[in-house]
């Protein structure tokens, strides 16, 4: 549907879009980190294209494609409310250092989406004026949806008090009941 | 009343009778029923608590009518939600603020052990960090599961018990039980 915007891309950027894919009506431009905010920046004024409205941004870590140079592929997603139509545009950045310029200037919505992609991916982004955490504290170490990260590692801010029960066994001990509660005397959860 | 009574006589005879009782049972039996509640809701677990505060449900006739949006007047802390890491430090401080005697409820299996939250951004349960009286599970509990825990927490103050209780299924349909020991391996019946 929205091949137009590929070709025009194609065209405009020829070498420096990597590939190009559509199925099921999804359009997807893979353009080189150099050109990335050159390309939005056409994908948006572009009066064949006019992808006005900015919809999403983030990262995908592909730690398991084997190469180094292109861990995280960062999307970001633009849809213009006039021809009706969606493009995706994807930069593949390498693990060591992934930076990539900011979009703000394109469109300004992207300032909150990309601090969440930093905040949750170590992206970080050139240009931003407050690249900053944005739903994790600033305590919090390393970067959560990066797939090395152990899920279940918490970080807490608070520290866990002695002697609290792993998880919850609620059928286990006969307590609970609302009705004929007899008193018990502090017991261990064991 | 009756657990007052077991503690009471009525001293002398026509006119100018009186009572004694011990001043604790007194104490423990006026507090039960007057109860001040902090509702902190975070999470969908909010809705639920809503509709067993409403008028259907009538929590005010075991006098926890009043929500008090300040912890200073508060006597029951409602944690109604998930919780998460970043959110604990809060949660912590309205604690420290509420003025003894304080009692907490963990209403919902978010707030009581982290639910299916078993990530960095959850608290796996409020007894983490603050000492619990009466857990709530349920996702979310129905209103009547609400009073049920209520009711157990009235009971726990009359006896003066601090151990953490969890609110029981009550009401398995026949059969049920003993299905579901041979299924999980567990022991429900005592
Ligand atoms: S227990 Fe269920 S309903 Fe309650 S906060 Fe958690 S997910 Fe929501």
């Amino acid at each position: 549907m929205a091949r137009i915007i590929l070709d025009r891309l194609k065209e405009r950027f020829g070498a420096d879009v990597l590939e190009t894919s559509s199925q099921h009506g999804d359009d997807v431009a893979v353009v080189t980190p150099a050109r990335w905010r050159e390309a939005a920046e056409f994908v948006r004024t572009d009066p064949r294209c006019a992808c006005d409205y900015f919809v999403d941004l983030s990262a995908i870590d592909c730690c398991d494609n084997g190469d180094p140079e292109a861990r995280f592929e960062v999307y970001v997603i633009a849809y213009s409310v006039a021809r009706k139509h969606r493009v995706r545009l994807k930069v593949r950045l390498p693990e060591d250092n992934p930076e990539v310029d900011t979009l703000i200037p394109v469109w300004v919505g992207a300032n909150w989406m990309e601090r969440e992609c930093f905040d949750m991916f170590g992206v970080r982004f050139k240009g931003h004026p407050d690249l900053r955490r944005i739903l994790l504290y600033e305590e919090f170490k390393g970067h959560p949806l990066r797939k090395d990260y152990p899920a279940q590692q918490a970080q807490p801010l608070v520290a866990y008090r002695e002697g609290t029960y792993d998880k919850l066994r609620p059928f286990l001990a006969d307590e609970g009941m609302p009705l004929d509660r007899t008193f018990k005397a502090a017991q261990d959860p064991d | 009343m009756a657990d007052v009574e077991l503690e009471t006589r009525v001293v002398g005879g026509g006119d100018a009778g009186f009572v004694t009782t011990k001043f604790e049972a007194l104490l423990a039996w006026a507090r039960k029923y007057s109860l001040f509640q902090y509702p902190f809701a975070t999470a969908c677990c909010g809705m639920e608590f809503f509709a067993a505060a409403s008028p259907r449900y009538d929590i005010a006739r075991f006098g926890a009518e009043a929500p008090r949006f300040s912890p200073r007047q508060a006597d029951v802390l409602w944690v109604v939600g998930t919780i998460s890491q970043r959110q604990a430090p809060v949660l912590k401080r309205i604690y420290d603020q509420m003025t003894e005697p304080k009692w907490v409820i963990a209403f919902g299996t978010c707030a009581s052990c982290g639910g299916f939250y078993d990530n960095y951004a959850t608290v796996p349960g409020i007894d983490k960090i603050l000492p619990v009286d009466v857990m709530i599970p349920g996702c979310p509990p129905r209103p009547e599961a609400v009073l049920d825990g209520l009711m157990l927490l009235q009971q726990k103050i009359g006896d003066g018990d601090r151990t953490t209780a969890v609110v029981k299924n009550t009401q398995l349909p026949d059969g049920a039980e003993e299905k579901l020991e041979r299924l999980y391996n567990i022991r429900m019946r005592p």
